[in-house]
This record gives structure tokens, C-alpha cells and sequence, in this order.
């Protein structure tokens, strides 16, 4: 598979603190991956600086060949992307969003009316489409902003924590729909999540970051495997650590950081 | 032009659903007209310089214009906390065209709340001296605003949070709003004022719309129109630059 996302040396420092140090990875064209890592490992950094949002302090980056940081006019047409925080207007309706969202995009007229409806149907939201959005539940709102992200037929779908606040009924309905995108679009899709059972039962891939590092990297099977545990929760837990973060170096963390090398440089 | 076009509708759109917001603004200016004007009127006449109505009414149009739009910025630092800002930043379209946008929005609203003071000026029995200038008036008052919408979201794109926002845009408003000859003839004024008066690039504002309502004139229409331009230009360069700059 061609790597249709490419992190190469990539390091973001805030003053001292090293948010993302230098990470390495690549993500072939329609694949899945999860990018998955305790609160404050760098997920949301790494994705921002993907998307534009921020400089990388040191290493390059490339989507579909494209260098994000010297041409982010030409990168920002290649993905959608599911913020973790909120993004809507709530002062504008459900369709003005999804309609201002399709002009920046540079869609004609006519198919952004048609696939704004599509979409829109799709997250059942149309009888609300004229609603403004901040009378919508949190659930609604999500709905709505991965509709967004899916508008203009990005390449690549970043999604930060997109099931985030959602209930498991709306949850299924959302990784079936992005699972048929990615089959019949050959969309590639990089997400975070906290939820590992998402992250096992979806993903090709799975990376995992902590403390700014990429600590291990396969499939579900393969990091069972080399950990030694049955589950993902398992594996992860042991790859990461089960203490709550910022906290110095035990013992325990010492006998992680050797599995950790063992892995990564497998 | 599309891009430019949607952000400067989504403004509008917002401007029309906040409702007691779009009357409130209005307000502050109106006492200052009701107040000062009347209350002026006589010792401004006594004194010789003719109606202080007719003196005020450019001053109170560039003050509601000026409190309008150099809080704008405001919208901006909630575009940045409620996330919105993201969506523009991450979208394939320049800066450039997201300030535009956004300020020729703005802009626009400085331009309805004077002329909506304007009207109410009439009905108090304003006086305006030629009609025709009333559009060359309007052209000031879109060049005031668009100076500072820009200026304003400059600093929003800068600062981060509220309450800095404020502090920085109170410790300008008030000094540019009195001492710009709103209130008051600029020719009769200690020599410190007037020099600090023909800095404030709001004074030939004030100045411009004087000599196009009243037909009066401390620096003359000409100069005026330069300094505005030059102000506008600067401002709207300004602002570009931070937007560029801004991450999120
Ligand atoms: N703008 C910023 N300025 C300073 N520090 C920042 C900034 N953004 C992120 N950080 C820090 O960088 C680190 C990584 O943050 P990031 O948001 O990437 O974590 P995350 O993996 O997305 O976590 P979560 O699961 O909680 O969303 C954290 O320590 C955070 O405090
Ligand atoms: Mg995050």
C-alpha cells in the first residue's frame, strides 16, 4: 500500500514540554488506523499539526505526497476532519453549517445541496436541519460535525474522539457508516479514541502514543501478541501504564519502557 | 469572492438573530446625542459656533461606528473558544479571504447602526446640509468601520481570551473617542489636545463626516480622506498578517 499519510522526525515542543518527540509512522491509502494513548500523550497535537493547525517544531509531514507544512493550501483539500473540541456555529443552523462548511470547500452549488441532504439524512438530522445548532444535544452536535467532515470527499477522514459523549446505538450506526465510506470510497480514516473496543474491532492498525512517544504499532492481534495479553485493554494497559498520567518512573514503568524498545524496534 | 461572500452572510445572519443586541448598541450613542445635544445647545449658541445638534450628530455617527466596530474583535475570540475559528483555519481557502469575510461583516453592521443614529438624528431635527453628500457619507462611514472591524480583529487574532480582549480595546476606545473632536471644535483647544487630536486618525473621521453632513471643516475634506485611506490600508495589512499567523 501507498502511504497516503507520512510522519517523518516529527517533535512539537510547548516551552519545555515535549508533546509530540519525534514520531514515525506512515498510514496506507484506505487503510483504518487508531491512534490511541492516555489523556495528554499528544494525540490531539499530532492530529493538529496534520491538519495545519500547527507547526511541527522539527521533522516533515506529507499527505498523499503533499509537504502539510510548505503547501497547506494544497494539503487542506485532501482531508475532512472531526475536531475534538466543538467546531459549529451555534448560531447558525444545522444546514447554513453544513452549507458554509461546502463553500469553503469550493463545492458547485448543485452537488453541495445534494449531498448536504444525503448527509444529513445520514445522521438523522434532517427534520432538524433548521434548527440552530445550539438548542442540538452534545449528540446531535457530533453527528452533525462528522456529517461536516464527510461533505466535501476528503481522502483522508481525521476524526479526534469522535464518539465521544455519543450513546452505543448512535456509536454502531457511526462506525458502520464510516467502515461502508471506507470500503466503497477507499477513504482513509486516522482516529482517536478511548474506547479500545472501538479501536480493536475497526482499526487495521493501531499506534500507540504516550508521553509524546509512539510506543508500539500493528494490528490488534499483533500487540496482543506481543505483549503477551488477550485484549487490547490488556495490551494497552501494559504498553502505557495503568497509573493515572504525570507520574515519575517506578518500577513497573521501567519494565514497561523495556517492552516498549523490544516493539518498537521490532 | 463566493468565500468571502458566505462569511460576510454568515455574519449578517448572526447580527439579525441577537436581537436586543442590535438595539442596545444604538442606545449608548443616542444618550450621548439626547444629552450632550440638548444639553450643549445653548452656551454653544451663546457662544457663537451655531447648533451644537447639528455640530454633534457627525461625532455621535463616528462614535457609534467606532464602539460598534472596535469591539468586533470580540466575535473572534468566540469564534476561538467555541471552536468555530478551526473550521475556517483547516479549510482550503486564504486567510485573507476568512478576514475579509468576516470584517467586511462587520463593517457592514458599523455602517446600519449609523445610519441608523443618522435617522434618529433626523427625526430630532437634524439638518443635513446637501443630500448627495449623504452618499459620500456613507462611504466614510464604510471606510471607519472597515479601519476598525480590522484593527479589532487583528487583536482578536492575537489575544486569546476576554478579558485581556477588553483591557486592550477599553485603554484605546476611550482617548480615541474623546480626543478625536467629537464633542468639540478642534480649533480653540489647548495646544497639547489639538496635537494629540491630529494623531487620532478618528479626528478626520469625525472631521470628513463633519464637512460632508455640515458642511464644516477643521483639516478639509482632502486630507481627511488621505489619513482615512492611509489608516484603512495599515489596519487592513495589519490584520491580515495576525490572521495568517494565527494557529489554533
Ligand atoms: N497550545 C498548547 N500549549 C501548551 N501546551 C499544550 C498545548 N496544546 C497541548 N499542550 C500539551 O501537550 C500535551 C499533549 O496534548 P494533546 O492535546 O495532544 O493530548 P491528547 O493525547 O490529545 O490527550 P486527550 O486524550 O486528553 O485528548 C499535553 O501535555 C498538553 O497539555
Ligand atoms: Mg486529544
Amino acid at each position: 500500500m501507498n502511504p497516503i499519510i507520512s510522519v517523518h522526525q516529527v517533535t512539537k515542543t510547548f516551552g519545555k514540554l515535549h508533546a509530540v518527540d519525534d514520531v514515525n509512522f506512515t498510514v496506507g491509502e484506505g487503510e483504518i488506523f487508531a491512534f490511541l494513548g492516555p489523556n495528554g500523550a499528544g494525540k490531539s497535537t499530532t492530529i493538529k499539526m496534520l491538519t495545519t493547525l500547527l507547526l511541527p517544531s522539527a521533522g516533515s509531514m506529507h499527505l498523499a505526497g503533499i509537504d502539510v507544512v510548505k503547501e497547506q493550501a494544497a494539503a487542506r483539500k485532501i482531508f475532512g476532519i472531526v475536531f475534538q473540541d466543538p467546531s459549529l456555529d451555534g448560531d447558525l443552523t444545522a444546514f447554513e453549517n453544513m452549507e458554509l462548511h461546502g463553500v469553503l470547500y469550493g463545492m458547485e452549488r448543485k452537488k453541495r445541496g445534494a449531498r448536504i441532504e444525503e448527509l444529513v439524512k445520514l445522521v438523522e438530522l434532517w427534520d432538524r436541519k433548521d434548527t440552530l445548532v445550539k438548542t442540538f444535544s452534545g449528540g446531535m452536535k457530533r453527528r452533525l460535525e462528522i456529517a461536516r467532515g464527510l461533505l466535501h470527499h476528503p481522502k483522508i477522514l481525521f476524526l479526534d474522539e469522535p464518539t465521544l459523549g455519543l450513546d452505543a446505538q448512535t456509536r454502531n450506526l457511526l462506525w458502520a457508516y464510516i467502515r461502508r465510506l471506507n470500503e466503497q470510497e477507499g477513504m482513509t480514516i486516522f482516529f482517536t479514541t478511548h474506547y479500545l473496543a472501538e479501536a480493536e474491532s475497526i482499526a487495521d492498525r493501531i499506534a500507540i502514543i504516550d508521553h509524546g512517544k509512539l510506543v508500539a504499532m500493528g494490528t490488534a492481534d499483533a500487540l496482543r501478541q506481543k505483549t503477551g495479553t488477550d485484549n487490547l485493554e490488556s495490551a494497552y494497559l501494559e504498553l502505557t501504564g495503568s497509573q493515572v498520567r504525570d507520574e515519575t518512573l517506578s518500577s513497573a514503568d521501567s519494565k514497561r519502557e523495556m517492552i516498549r524498545r523490544v516493539i518498537v524496534n521490532r | 469572492m463566493e468565500t468571502i461572500y458566505i462569511l460576510w452572510l454568515r455574519q449578517m445572519k448572526k447580527y439579525r438573530r441577537s436581537g436586543l443586541r442590535m438595539v442596545l448598541s444604538v442606545i449608548q450613542p443616542l444618550v450621548y446625542f439626547l444629552a450632550l445635544g440638548f444639553g450643549f445647545n445653548a452656551i454653544f449658541q451663546q457662544a457663537g459656533r451655531g447648533s451644537y445638534i447639528q455640530f454633534i450628530v457627525p461625532g455621535v455617527i463616528a462614535q457609534t461606528i467606532l464602539f460598534t466596530s472596535i469591539f468586533w474583535g470580540a466575535n473572534i475570540i468566540f469564534d476561538k473558544q467555541f471552536g468555530f475559528l478551526k473550521e475556517t483555519l483547516v479549510a482550503p481557502v486564504s486567510r485573507t479571504k476568512v478576514m475579509l469575510g468576516g470584517a467586511l461583516g462587520g463593517a457592514t453592521i458599523g455602517v446600519i447602526q449609523g445610519l441608523v443614529l443618522f435617522i434618529i438624528a433626523l427625526i430630532f431635527g437634524f439638518h443635513l446640509y446637501s443630500w448627495p453628500a449623504l452618499l459620500l457619507t456613507v462611504l466614510l462611514m464604510s471606510m471607519l468601520s472597515f479601519a476598525m472591524v480590522s484593527f479589532s480583529s487583528g487583536i482578536g487574532a492575537v489575544v486569546n481570551d476576554m478579558p485581556s480582549f477588553m483591557a486592550v480595546t477599553n485603554f484605546l476606545v476611550v482617548p480615541l473617542f474623546f480626543l478625536s473632536g467629537s464633542m468639540f471644535p478642534l480649533d480653540n483647544i489647548p495646544g497639547v489636545m489639538k496635537a494629540i487630536a491630529s494623531i487620532n486618525p478618528l479626528s478626520y473621521a469625525v472631521d470628513a463626516m463633519r464637512a460632508t453632513l455640515i458642511n464644516q471643516s477643521h483639516f478639509g475634506l482632502p486630507v481627511d480622506f488621505a489619513v482615512m485611506t492611509g489608516t484603512l490600508v495599515v489596519l487592513v495589512v495589519f490584520s491580515i498578517y495576525r490572521f495568517r499567523r494565527t494557529e489554533a
